[in-house]
């Protein structure tokens, strides 16, 4: 199985990563060079699908997006030829691209969303992985199984005998907390997955020909990889549609940071004839506030930009904080743009509602240890101070003994669970305290290290 | 808490004295104890040994003003219409070395006394003072009359014409006397909110009443004008006066009319920002920097305004001075140059005419900047010695005085109130200690430099924020003395706190209801500092102390330059808003001030010692005492 051929692509692999790697400490983040080293490598039409896939080639600006979500999307993209290469080896599927998952984590730690969907994609063809082989077991004694399911769920009952996949699905429900099943039936992927398993087909038929199953294999993955696409393309739209569930009229929102969900969600409020005000910290020394100001103004919101330091005085006014995150941890808490804490704690010491929306992509199952410090990523100094003013005092890393300035200038803050008072996801609104859950349907427990 | 105060500083003179103590001791048997082992930290150069500092002291407020002025003590003298007024000669009587310290204590005494005269514990308290000793009914005599020893020598020949003639008064008639104050107090509970201190003023004006027949009538002129500054507490009112003397409401400029008529009077003529924040409202927001070079231009075409205040107006306003004392400062020094080149006018006399050229002053300073609470308690303070110049005095006698007094002001309550809030914070400081500062207060930043010259190892952590980014000033100057600095900004500071051991902040100024009013960001600093637990210590200045309450931050308020918050300076890259600023859909915020909640402090440092939040109101009235009956 080890051929030659894989070693060498794997070493390219590697060879491309740890390029990636160096390029850490380069802005724009490395991320980008890793989306842009992945679409060049799937691009190659050496790992091109048999199967068609919509997404298959990758946006070709994908190597200049910014946010995180679009970032995903094209990893997503990417990671799909990445494992098709990889599911060639067979029942190594999993393990191999867990290997390139965890160059890819490597090279930014940071981007904790990464990690995120490397284990997302695990996940799944993980599940595809045990419905074929329950599959293949169930197709012996298939009664039984079946028999079974009626006893627990009542599942079999619509479909006696019917595709293998299906009683997989529910073989392994019995088996899993019920939260799984949940998982299975709720999101559009699972459910599509077992159709297009039993549709594509004629399984019962050929389940002894291996190629076949594997063929399979790679077929469901794509799907199941496809739905998560979608659903991370379209996690803006489902969170926005909750906006008019919680923004009343004339409200007085605060927000902080530059987040397109945050963006979306006002405006969908927006849309449906609310009027209320939006109060903007700039968020100084990124001044993504003023970005976010302007988006809101040209969809004619009313925008008050506010310094950072006004917002402990503004909070007392305010209604409701709203903000983006940029990782929500397995214990419920935060990673936000910086001063995001800030506002927090004046938002709990007024009893004001601290609101933070997050795709499901952007759930972490680690829980946070120092995240201050371990998750975070110190940008440049110039940021803050003029090189040219304070030339002679700050530290270039040349100079001998510790110099007398330093300037430290963060860009996450992080957000303890005991602050929040709502996550709203795309699959609805959660307690901090929830989180933990979420985390355990969406994600193997083998993935969690990597 | 004076009910519970009082009766232990008469019955039990000896009690331990623990947080705010006043070390009244009315039986005057005690009386050396506390003159010798007082070391009075003004008084002693300021030196009070390193951590044995108690945790208050306060300093008789103005015991070393009879040294500094001569001419005024001696005047008082040569007019004391009784010398022989017991208080006075208690004084006289004490040898010399004990002399700068025995004013102090009498002023203490009369802190706490006034309590002594209110219902409930009154009269037994005083029935056993009075059996005691006689001085001790003497000094609480002092007390309600608030004979402030050194400051107020001006007055003391008024008082000395009540005293004796308190002296005579029977028993009945001292009863007579409780009674009416009891009653007096009573109203001023119905008024509302400031009751000690109007019932230690109505106290005083029982006494003082006869004799002082001048003063009524100019004070409330001054309070009628006055700017945002509360009122003064002042003796001699009837209730109706003191009504008036109620805390004079800001101008409110939602409410257009009074708007419209003060545009009228402006000399300033500013521009209304368009498209403002309809939270503020209420605030005066005027388009920066158009005014400027026409006023300017006007510079020597302008009949009523001094120069030296016109000067100051115009430094306001360019913001080439700021902060609280800086201000503050340059005001009372253009009011000295006011002084001097005063002359009464024909057929007016000189406390009236003065305080009306003050006023008009002060509302041109107002325009060009709204006050700071230093400012307006300043100004109080001048307002009151020009009414309290005893007409006898010639003009030169009396502008002399009162730019002694001006000077006094500055070097007392400013510059001396800087040396020993050092003195008291340097002891916070220990080697190794990792000190955050926000902003640039001027106040912590003579801390630093202090403690760096006691060769204590600390380290810096400026905080800083826009649009004003002044913390980059103070770091080059801690840089330049050679301290170790870290520099970040406002939304960092929870990423930071967590190395900080102590946090010092500034004040524009500390509300009586322990509110920190300061530069804005300096909540969120405590906030997260208390969050992280770490101790938060704001050094203050007793002069900006104001018994005003303030719960929000909204409702008084300085509005900056709301351009400065579209415009990022020195980031050109940051253009997202231009061309918006005209949009009626955004608008942009620069708020000057924030208010912090006294639970996120955990001491403030003023030049009366250490105390917690929760005994500022106590500091106020004391302040307030000190200035009003001056």
């Amino acid at each position: 199985i080890y051929t030659k051929e894989f070693f060498l692509e794997r070493l390219s692999y590697w060879a491309f990563v740890s390029a990636a790697q160096t390029l850490r400490p380069i802005k724009p983040p490395a991320s980008h060079y890793l989306v842009f080293l992945f679409n060049s490598v799937s691009l190659s039409p050496e790992y091109s699908l048999s199967t068609s896939s919509p997404h298959r080639s990758p946006p070709s600006h994908s190597h200049r997006c910014r946010t995180c979500n679009r970032w995903c999307l094209s990893l997503l993209t990417s990671s799909g030829n990445v494992r098709l290469r990889d599911l060639k080896l067979q029942r190594d599927a999993p393990w191999s691209f867990l290997a390139v998952g965890a160059q890819l984590v490597a090279a930014n730690p940071v981007e904790l969303a990464v990690g995120n969907v490397v284990r997302r994609v695990l996940h799944i063809i993980r599940e595809e992985d045990l419905s074929l082989a329950t599959a293949a077991v169930a197709g012996l004694d298939l009664l039984d199984a079946s028999d079974d399911d009626e006893d627990v769920n009542g599942k079999g009952i619509g479909y006696p005998g019917m595709s293998a996949a299906v009683v997989a699905a529910a073989a392994r429900s019995t088996l899993r907390p019920p939260s799984l099943q949940t998982l299975l039936e709720g999101t559009p992927e699972s459910a599509t997955v077992p159709y297009t398993s039993s549709s594509g087909a004629d399984s019962e038929s050929k389940t002894a020909d291996k190629s076949s199953i594997t063929r399979k294999l790679k077929h469901d993955v794509i799907e199941g990889v496809n739905q998560l696409i979608h659903e991370i393309a379209g996690c803006h739209e489902q969170i926005a549609e909750q906006a008019i569930e919680h923004i009343h009229q004339n409200e007085v929102i605060l927000t902080l940071g530059s987040s397109r969900t945050v963006l979306e969600f006002l405006c969908a409020a927006k849309e449906k004839k609310r009027s209320f005000r939006v109060f903007v910290a700039e968020g100084a020394p990124r001044y993504q506030g003023h970005l976010l100001a302007k988006e809101l103004v040209a969809r004619g919101l009313q925008t008050t930009v506010i310094t950072d330091s006004a917002v402990f005085a503004m909070i007392s006014r305010v209604n409701m904080v709203i903000i983006g995150a940029h990782a929500v941890m397995a214990n419920g808490g935060v990673i936000g743009p910086v001063g995001v804490n800030m506002a927090a704690l004046a938002a709990k010491k007024h009893a004001v509602p601290f609101v933070v929306l997050a795709g499901s992509h952007k759930l972490c199952p680690l829980y946070p240890h120092n995240p201050e410090v371990l998750l975070n990523e110190l940008r440049s100094p110039s940021e803050l101070l003029d090189f040219g003013e304070f030339s002679d005092c700050l530290d270039f890393g040349t100079g001998s003994g510790s110099p007398l300035l330093q300037v430290v200038n963060p860009t996450f803050d992080y957000v303890p669970p005991s602050l929040v008072s709502l996550f709203i996801t795309d699959t609805g609104g959660h307690n901090p305290s929830y989180m933990y859950r979420l985390i355990a349907d969406y994600y193997s427990a083998d993935d969690l290290v990597m | 808490m004076e009910s519970r105060r009082n009766p232990r500083a008469v019955v039990d003179p000896k009690v331990r004295q623990v947080g705010f103590f006043t070390s009244s001791q009315p039986d005057s048997t005690h009386q050396p104890d506390p003159i010798a082992s007082e070391s009075h930290p003004v008084a002693s150069s300021i030196s009070p040994s390193g951590n044995s500092l108690s945790p208050v002291m306060i300093p008789p407020p103005r015991h070393n003003s009879s040294d500094t002025f001569p001419l005024r003590a001696a005047a008082a003298a040569a007019s004391a219409v009784s010398p022989s007024s017991f208080s006075y000669s208690t004084r006289r009587d004490f040898p010399d070395g004990s002399m700068t310290a025995s004013p102090g204590r009498v002023s203490r005494a009369s802190f706490s006394k006034p309590s002594s005269s209110l219902p409930g514990v009154g009269m037994d308290s005083m029935a056993a003072a009075k059996s005691s000793s006689v001085p001790a009914s003497g000094l609480t005599t002092v007390s309600v009359v608030n004979m402030p020893p050194g400051l107020s020598e001006k007055e003391s020949d008024q008082k000395k014409n009540s005293k004796p003639l308190k002296e005579k008064t029977t028993k009945a008639e001292r009863r007579a006397l409780q009674e009416a104050q009891r009653a007096a107090k009573a109203a001023a509970k119905a008024e509302g909110g400031k009751a000690p201190l109007v019932t230690s003023g109505s106290v005083a004006s029982t006494n003082v009443k006869a004799a002082k027949p001048v003063k009524p009538s100019s004070q409330k002129n001054d309070v009628a004008v006055a700017a945002p500054g509360p009122s003064e507490k002042k003796g001699g009112q009837t209730e109706k006066d003191r009504k008036k003397d109620a805390p004079h409401p800001r101008m409110q400029y939602d409410d257009e009319s009074r708007v419209v008529k003060a545009k009228r009077r402006a000399v300033v003529k500013q521009t209304e920002a368009k498209n403002r924040v309809e939270l503020f409202r209420h605030l005066p927001q005027y388009e920066h920097g158009t005014q400027l070079p026409d006023l300017e231009t006007k510079f020597f075409q302008l009949d009523p305004m001094h120069p030296a205040v016109y000067k100051v107006g115009l430094q306001y306003l360019s913001g080439d001075i700021s902060g609280g004392n800086a201000r503050c400062i340059a005001m009372l020094q253009a009011f000295q140059e006011v002084v001097k080149d005063y002359s009464t006018p024909s057929e007016k006399t000189l406390n009236r005419d003065m305080t009306a050229k003050i006023s008009s002053y002060v509302s041109f300073l107002i325009e060009c900047r709204p006050l700071s609470v230093s400012m307006g308690n300043a100004i109080r303070f001048v307002k009151n010695r020009i009414a309290k110049l005893p007409i006898t005095l010639s003009e030169s006698e009396a502008k002399a005085a009162l730019q002694s007094d001006i000077e006094r002001f500055i070097n007392e309550k400013i510059i001396m109130a800087d040396t020993v809030i050092v003195k008291h914070a340097v002891t916070k400081i220990r080697d190794g200690d990792v000190l955050l500062t926000y902003g640039s207060p001027t106040a912590v930043e003579m801390v630093l430099l202090h403690a760096h010259e006691l060769k204590k190892k600390f380290r810096v952590l400026v905080v800083d924020s826009r649009p004003k980014l002044e913390g980059q000033l103070l770091l080059r100057r801690l840089i330049k003395r050679g301290i170790s600095c870290t520099y970040t900004h406002i939304n960092a500071v929870s990423y930071i706190m967590h190395e900080v051991t102590k946090v010092f902040l500034g004040a524009s100024s500390v509300l009586s209801n322990g509110t920190v009013y300061s530069r804005v960001g300096t909540a969120c600093v405590a906030m997260v500092a208390s969050a992280f637990r770490v101790p938060v210590l704001v050094c203050c200045e007793a002069y900006k102390f104001h018994e005003r309450v303030q719960l929000d931050s909204i409702c008084s308020n300085e509005l900056g330059d709301p351009n400065a918050i579209s415009k990022v300076h020195g980031r050109e890259d940051i253009n997202y808003l231009d061309g918006l600023t005209n949009n009626a859909n955004l608008q942009f915020l620069n708020l000057m001030y924030d208010a912090t909640p006294s639970d996120y402090i955990s001491m403030i440092i003023t030049d009366y010692g250490m105390v917690p939040p929760t005994s500022v109101p106590v500091i106020v009235r004391e302040y307030q005492k000190e200035h009003s009956l001056v």
